[in-house]
């Protein structure tokens, strides 16, 4: 190609890109590292023990899962199955998926796994639905959260291991925080859209009755957008679920283990047993909750729309 | 009609970035499109004054844009205004505190809106309770208000239906109940029966003057048709881009228009549905005729009774005392529109 263009490109040196200088970059960097090795050395005693009541929460929630009869499980999972969906099927193909992944020995990990993205889920929509309600109140705090949003939601997970990881170093606290900063975004987002989307029309006769700010949030603004949360809560256990193997890379457990072994030993049906697991429990979360997403916005059926 | 509950004095809202500079614009003079082109602000409304008297159905009226339902809004401050005052029992709804607004709008004001407005997650029920719950009133006792109203406006059997599964005519029902449950004895209605079809519309019409007859509530009642406004309005208020036309009953308004607009406005109307014997009677007769009808029976059923009796006039009595007479031509001269409309492109052929 290059005997055909009419411009030899090479030649023109100005078209480089400016570049800086080796040693400058080489000290930039140098110098961010430091400063941040030198912060872990001052702070990195209390931040971890800002962290350690989380890792009590999840190994106690871990254990108890994993130390449970397997029965009283199965029972669990078809009972909170059929009171999220109200559907037997449903309830029963997930009894029957964990009596095949405890068939298969993946008990244990499976139980890890179930337990991590449960309290990591929970803790999301602890912080995420306040920080949603927040956002929606007022044009600047969305202003200024949206683009940290954007940043946690493209940013390639192992960049934020890496501080993560310098922090807190390998573990259960720091793989939750890891999966935590993946799954959150998608349940603030979808609390601040929810609320905005709630009809005027239906806040200002919440005003003209005179109701306070809380009767409005609790009465009206948060059950009108719980379809609109729900949603969130959705994608934000998905999102946790696709976290599973890279939490394990820093000490989550679980499932994702195996995962990397099976990559790193070229175990076919390792990696796929415990795969397929992995999306059994996506499946099953994911049906769940929207059916029980959509039994929330049973109020909108009817002849008469408005 | 004695007192007056709501007073509107000097009253201006203006949208834009800095509204408060330009009231002395508008208090000059200066013209909606003219503050609109010089200074990009907006007049919404143009130096309200009104007194609305206690217990009586004050209707306000205007086309969209004339800055009607910002009117109303103003009444229980959804809206803030510019500049004037809001008395209300003597009160100024304008400089109340927050808390003072809150009580105002829980006990003393309450509202019903053209697209209804209902909490579409709540049943019926729970809509009619929702300003009682508001208001802090025990369960029990709330709930018998509740039914109370809902049979009242025709809606027993629909407590536990969502909104959404019942027609505009009944979701409007259900707002009415909620307003009238927090027995507020202000009832702003913000053209609450214009989203509903005609016949409906006549309905909850006679539902609501059925309704006042019993509670003499002070109704103050936006629309933008006229023969609403005619039909249950003791006074009418006209609004024009913002400021205020003309004010008076409707025998005033249809008699003696103020000007070109309510002129176009009332020329469409049934002037013999709407004119009384006493607005357009002639003197005493020297002797009473055989028929005597009473001075608040509008035209139309003045002439149907003439023609009945085959009459060719008749007196005019209120309660036992002669006070006019008619006769079927002074009657129909009456009904006929104003010289020069008979021939308008709008007559029918």
């Amino acid at each position: 190609m290059a005997e055909d263009s009419l411009i030899d490109w090479s030649k023109l040196t100005w078209i480089e890109p400016p570049v800086m200088g080796r040693q400058d970059l080489r000290d930039l960097k140098k110098g961010i590292d430091g400063s941040f090795r030198d912060f872990i050395r001052e702070n990195g005693e209390w931040i971890e023990n800002i962290f350690e009541p989380l890792k009590w929460i999840l190994i106690k929630f871990e254990h108890a899962m994993v130390g449970m009869p397997w029965p009283l499980f199965l029972v669990i999972v078809a009972g909170l199955s059929y009171l999220g969906s109200r559907s037997w099927k449903l309830s029963l193909g997930a009894v029957l998926s964990f009596i095949l992944i405890g068939w298969l020995d993946m008990w244990e990990g499976t139980m890890a796994t179930v337990a991590m993205v449960s309290v990591a889920t929970f803790l999301c929509i602890a912080i995420g639905i306040p920080i949603g309600v927040w956002m929606s109140r007022s044009d600047r705090v969305q202003g200024a959260i949206v683009p940290v949003l954007d940043i946690m939601q493209t940013i390639p997970s192992f960049v934020y291991l890496i501080p993560v990881v310098m922090l807190l170093g390998i573990g259960k606290a720091p793989a939750l925080i890891a999966v935590m900063i993946y799954a959150i975004p998608p349940i603030v987002r979808l609390t601040n859209l929810g609320i905005r989307l709630v009809d005027k029309e239906t806040l200002e006769a919440a005003d003209a009755f005179g109701a306070n700010k809380k009767e409005r949030l609790f009465g009206v603004q948060i059950p009108l957008a719980l379809p609109n949360i729900f949603a969130g809560v959705n994608q934000t256990i998905m999102m946790a679920l696709a976290m599973v193997v890279i939490a394990a890379m820093i000490g989550a457990g679980g499932l994702g283990t195996p995962v990397l072994r099976a990559v790193n030993n070229q175990y076919l049906a390792l990696g796929v047993f415990n795969g397929m697991a992995i999306v059994a429990i996506a499946i099953i979360f994911d049906r769940v909750s929207q059916a029980y997403g959509k039994r929330l916005q049973k109020h909108r059926e009817g002849g008469h729309g408005v | 009609m004695s007192d007056l509950k709501v007073q509107i004095k000097n009253l201006y809202k203006i949208f834009g970035k800095n509204p408060k500079s330009m009231v002395k614009h508008v208090e000059g003079g200066m013209s909606k499109p003219d503050l609109l082109k010089n200074h990009g602000h907006v007049i919404g409304l143009n130096n309200i004054n009104l007194d609305i008297p206690a217990k009586g159905i004050q209707v306000i009226m205007g086309l969209s844009g004339s800055g009607k339902s910002t009117l109303i809004r103003h009444i229980n401050r959804l809206i803030e205004p510019t500049a004037g005052e809001m008395i209300v029992d003597g009160q100024d709804v304008l400089t109340m505190s927050p808390d003072a607004l809150r009580d105002f709008r829980r006990f003393n004001a309450s509202m019903v809106f053209q697209k209804f407005a209902l909490l579409p997650h709540r049943t019926v029920i729970k809509n009619v309770l929702y300003g009682l719950e508001i208001q802090g009133i025990e369960e029990k006792e709330a709930m018998e208000r509740g039914q109370k109203w809902l049979e009242r406006v025709g809606l027993k059997g629909f407590e536990e239906h969502y909104p959404a599964q019942l027609s505009g005519g009944m979701q409007q029902r259900v707002g009415l109940a909620r307003a009238l449950a927090t027995d507020a004895d202000i009832l702003l209605m913000d053209e609450a029966f214009s989203a509903l079809d005609p016949l409906i519309r006549t309905d909850m019409q006679n539902i609501l003057l059925e309704l006042q007859e019993e509670l003499h509530k002070t109704i103050i009642f936006i629309t933008h048709d006229l023969d609403e406004a005619l039909r249950i309005g003791d006074n009418i208020a006209i609004l024009r881009d913002g400021a205020m036309v003309q004010t008076g009953s409707a025998q005033d308004i249809v008699l003696n228009p103020a000007d070109e607009y309510v002129t176009d406005f009332i020329q469409d109307i049934n002037r013999a549905r709407v004119l009384e014997l006493n607005s357009i009677m002639g003197k005493k007769p020297a002797k009473a005729t055989a028929l005597k009808l009473d001075k608040s029976m509008v035209i139309d059923v003045a002439m149907q009774e003439l023609s009945n009796a085959k009459a060719k006039s008749a007196t005019v009595v209120d309660g036992n005392k002669v006070v006019g007479s008619v006769t079927m031509d002074s009657m129909v001269q009456a009904i006929a529109r104003p010289d020069g409309e008979v021939k308008g492109i709008d007559s029918y052929r």
